[in-house]
């Protein structure tokens, strides 16, 4: 085994009583890319951001290079030679490649000479690394891959031999996502340590040498990853048995529940995001609407929802049009059996500073159940949501606690019970589990299909290839606010990716 | 990353850090008095002996205090819904001649006690008309609500000088105010419940508003956590996109709210007009809405907090003429910084020690401070 480039000894890391790491030894050989694997809160990116210096360790030892280093601030880290690649990115939209290459790295007070310095430099590990990208594109211009590509050129830029990305693949096309890895891979060969950490078990499978796998704090097992299997990881990163494919029966479909017809819609500044779009779904059938963040998803689903305003087409629920031209009422869709898992739970599907109470009732407080006259019955809401809390499962089962203080996964949970239980005929749900760990996915897929079997019309937009795979009856493929391809979930995920990716649809185009 | 602090427990999240708060406001407005070559501890004496050691300075403080709960609760119920109302000042204001039409109208022919409820309801509807333009604006032409109503503060102020120097003014009279008004629009003192506890009180405008005042603040409380209408409120504070799901009206909401703020900031005028001076005079809210704001974020926006800062603040402005008036260094000037170290220290600065303290009792006693419920959002 080569050198290790970095070793973490013993690490602890306290959050009051929250142990975020416990006792964590992990070793990094250079050269090799290292996967860690865990579920959300497992300390994945608390250990990390002890490495890159946003946190201090509460115990411990970190040696880079053989030799023990302290890192107290992320310019430690950087001088050490460790770079990072964000989960969200931090670049400058409105400034160019080169601009957001040499933020904080200026070589000179004179802006002029840091520039002409930086564009040589840039040039050279273009070429090193083929991370091709044009040094005066403006970022907003450029799509998310090659935004990706400046954050990793940033990191290079400042010498790093250590590259540490976190989640790099959330936002990328399968495409895009293989781009990224031959690019890591050309990192290695040029004798870089790459640390990706990530959910994605097959993304392990692929790409790296090594992965380590935490749970709940602790490190549990480090893996050579040729010898080792996606359902022992998953075991690993859980501490039992999961499925990762849920199973369900054939779909019964029934009547149309709710029917698209040539629906456009435009975002605020104007643009087209949904273009002459129609389908229907069934009673009894999970539709899934696969394609890659940002090509009209998130609007289509506003829209049905009646959260934003359609420019033309029409939207049947039950044989009856929804008004969309007065952006129709959210609430009134509500109560003709329309509900909405929103895919932005943090800041449309809950209200974090809210107690999970007043959570369990947004968008049906108007309901008689939870009201007296004008006033709140809170015994009412409050008894209510701790049936939601028994049924679903929610941790912790406290009705009164912030919204803030539960865990991804549980925040979904809190959000699905209040529209599962509602008793709605048409279920909309966008991303159902971004950011939800392992365990709890498969408890919303299988409420999902339960969903399903008892006759609801489901629709799911999902980002993740998987889980649309995993869920659906039939597979619309989104590409450029348009729907490129129907699909059975037999397909492969190569000619899905392909679709997403807009492929056909640009060769049928010709 | 989700913060690695954790909530404190109610009492050291309401009590202790506002408490240490205005101690180390006091700590640097006493480097300031010993600046001026006067001694801080006789000068913190005097403050406080003059709001709170005679029955004249109590009875005062609280007349204060109830022109600060109004302005406050005025601030705080805007603030629930994410709006920051700056028009409190003009609100109160231009609801002075709501009250001058109901006090010049009937203050020879009915008794106080119908005189004023009919006052109430003048100025809750004028303050919340003058509440409602900007609402309006912002909620239908997304002008922003902050520069609106500041533009309305001054609008009121001219549109009161205007009345008060010509209309209203009686024509004998040279000062810029109403005619005073007759037994019929005075509101009973409220001195004599502090004479109950034996205190002495000579003259002080202590009057019945200071009970409606607290009245509003259960009000205030019910509205916000007990009703619909302050669920929704608080939704739109918090997140309008959530509030835009959940099918609540943006223009509703935003209209409603700031009515409500605009007639609380106008219930304000009740007290000085119809307390203490007995007529509607040029400037007679004197910057109590802007104090409103402090005030408010004091009190934390919850109606408790604000009796207890209106009274704060009215100790502030009782002790501090005191102090003036015995220490000749010390001018008028002078407490406005105190004050102004106050709003800083309680109001601006806020968070700035909370990140020891919870340090602090995380590392005592952790299950205290929730943490076990709390997780880092992990990778």
């Amino acid at each position: 085994m080569a050198q290790a480039a970095i070793e973490l000894i013993g690490i602890n890391k306290s959050f009051g009583a929250v142990r975020a790491n416990r006792d964590i030894n992990l070793e990094i050989a250079r050269g090799t890319i290292h996967g860690i694997v865990g579920e959300n809160g497992a300390g994945k990116s608390t250990l990390m951001s002890i490495l890159y210096g946003f946190y201090q360790a509460d115990s411990g030892e970190i040696r880079v290079g053989g030799q023990p280093a302290s890192i107290k601030t992320p310019n430690d880290a950087i001088a050490l030679g460790i770079g990072m690649v964000h989960q969200h990115f931090m670049l400058v939209d409105n400034f160019t490649v080169l601009e957001n290459v040499i933020l904080g790295a200026e070589s000179d007070a004179l802006l002029k000479r840091s520039i002409a310095k930086a564009r040589s430099e840039l040039e050279r590990l273009e070429r090193e690394y083929g991370l091709e990208v044009d040094p005066d594109a403006i970022i907003e211009e450029l799509p998310v891959g090659l935004q990706q590509r400046v954050e990793i050129l940033k990191a290079l830029y400042r010498g790093a031999e250590i590259l540490i990305l976190d989640e790099p693949t959330g936002v990328l096309t399968p495409a895009e996502a293989d781009h990224l890895f031959r690019i890591l891979r050309q990192l290695k060969e040029q004798g870089k340590t790459v640390v990706l950490i990530t959910h994605k078990l097959r993304e392990i499978m692929a790409i790296t040498d090594t992965v380590s796998v935490m749970r709940q704090g602790t490190m549990v097992a480090t893996r050579e990853t040729k010898k080792t299997t996606v359902e022992e990881l998953a075991e690993l990163m859980v501490g039992r048995r999961v499925l990762l494919r849920v199973e369900k029966g054939e779909a019964d479909a029934g009547a149309i529940k709710l029917a698209v017809k040539n629906l456009t819609v435009k975002d605020t500044r104007g643009v087209t995001m949904v273009d002459d779009i129609s389908f229907d779904i069934r009673a009894g059938e999970i539709v899934g609407i696969a394609g890659v963040a940002g090509n009209g998803q998130s609007e289509l689903l506003e829209a049905i929802s009646g959260i934003r305003r359609a420019v033309s087409g029409s939207v049947m629920l039950d044989g009856k049009p929804i008004d969309l031209t007065g952006a129709a009422d959210p609430g009134e869709l509500r109560d003709r059996g329309l509900a909405h898992v929103p895919e932005d739970r943090h800041h449309v599907g809950l209200v974090l500073a809210f107690e999970e109470n007043e959570n369990s009732i947004l968008g049906y407080h108007d309901d008689p159940r939870y009201l007296k006259g004008p006033f709140l019955n809170i015994d009412a809401i409050r008894n209510d949501a701790k049936d939601k809390i028994a049924k679903y499962d929610i941790r912790p089962a406290d009705c009164r606690l912030k919204t803030a203080n539960f865990s991804g996964g549980n925040q979904q949970k809190i959000v699905l019970a209040r529209e599962m239980e509602q008793d709605p005929g048409v279920l909309i749900v966008g991303q159902p589990t971004r950011g939800v760990d392992v365990g709890a996915i498969e408890f919303i897929h299988k409420r999902l299909i339960a969903m399903r079997d008892q006759g609801k019309a489901v629709l799911v937009v999902s980002v993740e290839l998987d889980e649309i795979r995993s869920l659906s009856d039939r597979i619309l493929v989104m590409f450029a606010g348009r729907i490129v391809g129907e699909r059975g979930p037999e397909a492969s995920e190569g000619e899905l990716g392909l679709l997403m990716a807009g492929v056909e649809h640009q060769e049928a185009a010709q | 990353m989700s913060t690695p602090y954790a909530k404190l427990p109610a009492w050291a999240d309401y009590g202790l850090i506002p408490v240490i708060n205005l101690f180390v406001a006091f700590v640097v407005a006493g480097f300031v008095v010993l600046l001026v070559g006067e001694n801080p501890f006789r000068a913190a004496v005097i403050l406080v002996e003059g709001a709170f050691g005679k029955g004249t300075g109590i009875a005062f403080t609280l007349f204060y205090a109830t022109t600060f709960i109004f302005t406050g609760l005025s601030v705080a119920v805007a603030a629930h819904c994410g709006l920051f109302n700056i028009g409190t000042e003009g609100q109160a204001y231009i609801a002075g001649l709501g009250i001058a039409v109901v006090c010049l109208s009937f203050d020879s022919v009915l008794p106080w006690w119908l005189t004023f409820p009919l006052a109430i309801v003048a100025s809750a509807v004028v303050g919340a008309l003058w509440g409602l333009i900007p609402a309006y604006l912002q909620a239908k032409r997304g002008s922003h609500i902050v520069i609106t109503t500041i533009m309305f503060n001054f609008i009121a102020a001219s549109i009161m000088v205007y009345l008060l120097v010509g209309p209203l003014k009686p024509a004998a009279s040279q000062a810029p105010q109403t005619r005073n008004f007759f037994a019929g629009a005075e509101l009973p003192k409220l001195n004599w419940i502090i004479e109950l506890f034996g205190a002495k009180i000579r003259s002080a405008p202590l009057n019945i508003s200071f009970l409606l005042a607290l009245i509003m603040a259960f009000l205030v409380w019910l509205l916000i956590w007990r009703t619909k209408l302050g669920y929704e409120m608080r939704t739109y504070g918090h997140s309008p996109k959530a509030a835009r799901y959940a099918g609540i009206s943006e223009t509703r909401i935003i209209i409603t709210a700031m009515m409500i703020s605009g007639a609380l900031a106008g219930m304000m005028a009740l007290n000085p007009v119809m307390g203490d001076q007995h007529n509607v005079a040029i400037d007679f809210v004197s910057g109590a809405g802007f104090v409103g704001i402090a005030v408010a974020l004091m009190g934390r926006l919850h109606p408790i907090g604000i009796v207890l800062a209106a009274i704060l603040f009215g100790m502030l402005y009782q002790g501090g003429a005191e102090l003036a008036f015995e220490m000749p260094a010390i001018s008028r000037d002078m407490i406005v910084i105190i004050q102004g170290l106050v709003i800083l220290f309680a109001g601006a600065l806020e968070h700035m020690f909370r990140p020891y303290i919870q340090a602090l009792f995380a590392s005592f006693s952790p299950r205290s401070v929730g943490m076990e419920a709390v997780k880092g959002k992990g990778a």
